[in-house]
């Protein structure tokens, strides 16, 4: 139970970060809270033969608005996302997702670019970053380049970032007007891995029928769950029981949970069709606030 | 073997320079180079909170950091708190309301609820549930814990 040998570098400029990364490729494996990647050197399930410790590199962590983005600075921590007045303000579905991540001793140590960039399945802020369309930043020595959060999880523990990249920055866009959000999940006991999570969203017409929806699920595949085909039910609908029910059951068509000691696949399931209705009255009620 | 690193910090009140192997948790530099063996190891994972300590005033698993990255920082281990003879209001509280049996997770609590009461000086019973979600005590049932820290809060507000 203690970690294999290292190399370790602490730079204290993303230049210095960048250029190891350039140098090592791979094997320069980033620590940003660590609070996923010491657990599993500690098993040594990982052996990285170098760290990067990013904790030093304070121009990532920040949270600033860019015209109506909300921009957030990978190393930025969980505890000061969940303390933040613009995360509150301009990205509510954001803020209410972040306080379900683990424990409060874990969010501050966790960053928000740690959990994306390790993309475990059944973290939190994964889903919400697809559900808001966030958009991550890959820097290089090179340059730098934008890429959806849809392209970025690429499957279990797996994004697109290149051997010499590192995830530095998150941009969530403003939601549109008239849109209600809602984060659940059911966990066994709170911080612990949700069973099954979802992040829903709803934008109202100006008749009050659905505009648009989006409904992303955690621990449910391989990565962020985007059942695109239960959210283009709702378009055009009115959110009711009826159409949320509907869409709960289009819903758990599209996920394909793998089951645990503490859940099996149907009972996955199950929890996806019930949190779907629950997270569709919420959103469909702060749009209705909202409108 | 790496070579190992200076290292500097303040612990509960005192500087510290000494030097670690990169790969040396901080729990494990805190206990076996430092002596203080109130911060406990229990599932060097982050789930158990036994280690918890703070860093720079916040609640940390000491076993999911490397000692290196506490350069620069500010260490309070439980042993900050009290002694036997003088104990922490907290610690009174959980030895007046029986909140402890073994006390292996002890410390991890203490250290978790010191900074949360200075946050919350009135919590409710839901809330004190959810601040220590983040600590397992496999003995007393939690029952006693959260008079304990109901207790704590009364004597602080009074």
């Amino acid at each position: 139970m203690k970690p294999a040998p290292f190399e370790y570098h602490a730079p204290d400029s993303l230049e210095a970060a960048l250029a190891l990364r350039a140098e090592h490729g791979d094997e320069a494996k980033a620590l940003a809270g660590g609070q996923s990647l010491i657990p599993a050197m500690n098993f040594r399930i990982a052996q990285p033969a170098l760290l990067v410790d990013l904790n030093g590199v304070d121009e990532l962590r920040f949270i600033r608005m860019e015209g109506d983005e909300l921009r957030i600075g990978a190393m930025t921590t969980q505890n000061t996302l969940e303390r933040s007045e613009l995360a509150a303000k301009h990205q509510p579905l954001l803020f209410e997702t972040v306080p379900f991540v683990a424990h409060p001793q874990i969010r501050n140590r966790g960053t928000l670019g740690g959990s994306i960039a390790h993309a475990d399945p059944a973290a939190e802020l994964p889903v919400a970053a697809v559900a808001l369309d966030a958009r991550m930043k890959a820097q290089s020595v090179d340059g730098e380049r934008w890429i959806p959060a849809k392209q970025f999880f690429q499957g279990f523990f797996t994004v697109d970032l290149q051997p010499n990249e590192y995830l530095t920055e998150i941009a969530f866009p403003a939601m549109p007007p008239r849109t209600g959000w809602s984060f659940m999940e059911v966990a066994r006991r709170h911080g612990d891995y949700a069973m099954c999570g979802v992040a829903a969203r709803v934008t109202l017409d100006g008749k009050g029928k659905c505009k648009a929806a989006r409904l992303v699920y955690l621990n449910v595949g391989e990565g962020p769950v985007d059942a695109e085909g239960a959210a283009a039910l709702l378009v055009g609908e009115k959110i009711t029981p009826e159409s949320s029910a509907a869409a709960a059951e289009k819903a758990s068509a599209e996920i394909s949970p793998f089951g645990s000691v503490h859940a099996s696949p149907e009972y996955q399931t199950h929890l996806a069709r019930v949190l779907t209705k629950r997270a569709l009255r919420r959103a469909h009620e702060r749009a209705q606030a909202a409108s | 073997m790496t070579d190992s690193l200076k290292l500097h910090f303040t612990i509960n009140g005192q500087e510290h320079h000494g030097e670690a192997e990169p790969r040396l948790l901080l729990v494990d530099y805190i206990r076996h180079h430092l002596g203080l063996t109130g911060s406990h190891v229990g599932c060097e994972h982050g789930v158990c909170g036994a280690c918890t300590i703070l860093l720079d005033g916040q609640p940390v698993r000491s076993c999911l950091m490397f000692a290196v990255q506490a350069n620069g920082r500010e260490i309070r281990t439980v042993e900050s708190l009290g002694t036997p003879e003088a104990m922490h209001l907290l610690q009174e509280a959980f030895h007046a309301a029986h909140g402890l049996q073994c006390g292996f997770c002890t410390p991890g609590f203490l250290m978790t609820l010191v900074p949360y009461l200075e946050e919350h000086p009135n919590p409710s019973e839901d809330e004190i549930r959810h601040a220590i979600s983040g600590n397992i005590c496999r003995c007393t049932g939690y029952q006693h814990i959260v008079d304990a820290i109901v207790l704590a809060a009364q004597k602080m507000n009074a």
